[in-house]
């Protein structure tokens, strides 16, 4: 298990940055960048994970609930995933203003037609 | 550099990256198996000491509240940056939106697809107001009620037209609310200085656990998270919108 | 049970992230970005991560693909 778990992190950060290195375009690539990033979390909560844990919320649970799962872990990474969107999206008003000055997206065309 | 180099360039660092991994993954605790002390810690003390249940939020808002600090400016910068990257350059005009544009006449949407709009808008502020009210409570709070609520904007565009949402659209209040959120936080943090306390302190009372309003300054913080988020996607959303819709180059040589 | 539910929101995870990257056309892309975040969505509640299923749903339900679809019909109206 823990080798599925840990080689899905390491998996979806390189497949992210392979999109990256191969993109043909600046759309597809912020999103690749995001896939990237996502491995990030995955981490976090992999490591904050217990067996049999529950939720960290004390509402409604049985008499003798068990242990909760790592409640830092799920705090750090609730306002990556908000603010990782915000940072795609500025990621993405630059690739828009990239077209509009070198009707391109690709970025190997970019260098080309650089003077 | 050709795209076959860089590929090969990539598969070379990418091997290296891969163990550096692999060896750095593999001194973990395995999957599962134990919760660091401090985690433990505070899912024991949380609910007596702050008077919340969902600890996420207690940690989020009071004991790493200043991560979260950081976290919003990272937020309000990245949607100030959209907002200077999207603004109508010089040698672009805002034309009139292609939707009422003479030439292209798009129907306009029927009756029933307004009244789903209408209906469903107000269905996501309610959900929104609802995910940041009771985050101390159960899991939500300003981070994703503050996007529920931005998305009851987008909902009027997809069911009426551009027109209909820069209409209902005040663009002061989006970045005043997206300003004042921002501030807010600080000004909460503050009033622990003023309490003679360090900042961030959580000198309101605290209320009675498993009340709405309970948790000190952890609901009020996050109404100005909430405040900030929505207001920020909210531009974010409306910058792109008006560069689709409206922001045209001007012909002719540049 | 839980490690099978947790083992199969992995494996869709790592599959639709494949797939996201592999997808070339931004449009197509914006849909597979959807499955994929659907999946980390349930990869977190299967870890008993409320708080971040639920921003992840908001965030990859709403907020990416809106703004790919925006950005890319900004560049298709560009190139008119």
């Amino acid at each position: 298990m823990s080798v599925l778990a840990y080689g899905v992190v390491a998996w979806l950060f390189l497949v992210g940055i392979y999109g990256v290195v191969t993109s043909r375009n600046l759309i597809h690539l912020v999103v690749c960048v995001s896939v990237a990033q996502s491995a990030t979390d995955v981490l976090l909560l992999e490591i904050g994970y217990r067996n049999g844990g529950h939720a960290p919320v004390f509402v409604d649970l049985p008499a003798h609930p068990g242990p909760a799962v790592d409640a830092v872990m799920q705090a750090l990474a609730l306002t990556d995933v908000v603010v990782g969107a915000a940072v795609t999206a500025l990621l993405m008003a630059l690739a828009v203003q990239v077209h509009k000055r070198a009707g391109t997206l690709d970025p190997d065309e970019l260098r080309a037609t650089r003077e | 550099m050709s795209r076959r180099a860089r590929l090969m360039f990539f598969a070379v660092a990418a091997a290296a990256l891969a163990v550096t991994l692999g060896v750095g993954l593999a001194g973990l605790p395995s999957f599962g198996s134990q919760v660091s002390a401090y985690a433990r810690m505070l899912n024991e003390v949380s609910g007596r000491q702050r008077h919340v249940t969902d600890v996420v939020s207690a940690i989020t808002f009071d004991y790493r509240g200043i991560d979260t600090l950081f976290e919003e400016f990272i937020l309000l910068g990245a949607v100030t940056g959209i907002s200077v990257l999207l603004r109508p350059l010089s040698d672009e005009t805002r034309q009139l939106p292609e939707d009422k544009a003479p030439d292209r006449g798009i129907p306009p949407p029927s009756p029933a697809v307004w009244l789903l709009a209408v209906f469903l808008s107000s269905l996501l502020v309610l959900t929104g107001l609802e995910t940041v009210t009771h985050g101390t409570l159960t899991p939500g709070g300003g981070f994703q009620g503050g996007v529920i609520l931005a998305s009851a904007l987008y909902v009027v565009y997809l069911g009426t037209n551009y027109r209909t949402v820069e209409r209902y659209q005040p663009d002061a209040l989006l970045e005043s609310s997206d300003g004042v959120g921002a501030f807010g936080y600080v000004f909460i943090g503050l009033l622990g200085l003023m309490a003679g306390d360090v900042f961030l302190t959580n000198v309101v009372g605290l209320g009675v656990t498993g009340n709405p309003i309970s948790g000190g300054i952890i609901p009020l913080l996050n109404l100005t998270v909430g405040l900030e988020v929505a207001g920020g996607f909210a531009i974010l959303a409306s910058e792109f919108l008006d560069q689709t819709a409206v922001i045209r180059t001007k012909t002719g040589p540049r | 049970m839980s490690e099978v539910i947790i083992a199969v929101a992995l494996i869709w995870v790592a599959a639709s992230g494949t797939a996201v990257v592999l997808t070339r056309d931004p449009l197509r892309q914006a849909f597979v970005a959807g499955f994929f975040g659907l999946g980390l969505a349930f990869l977190y509640l299967s870890m008993q991560a409320g708080d971040v299923a639920l921003s992840q749903i908001v965030v990859g339900a709403i907020a990416l693909p809106l703004i790919v679809l925006l950005a890319m019909a900004k560049v298709r109206k560009d190139r008119e």
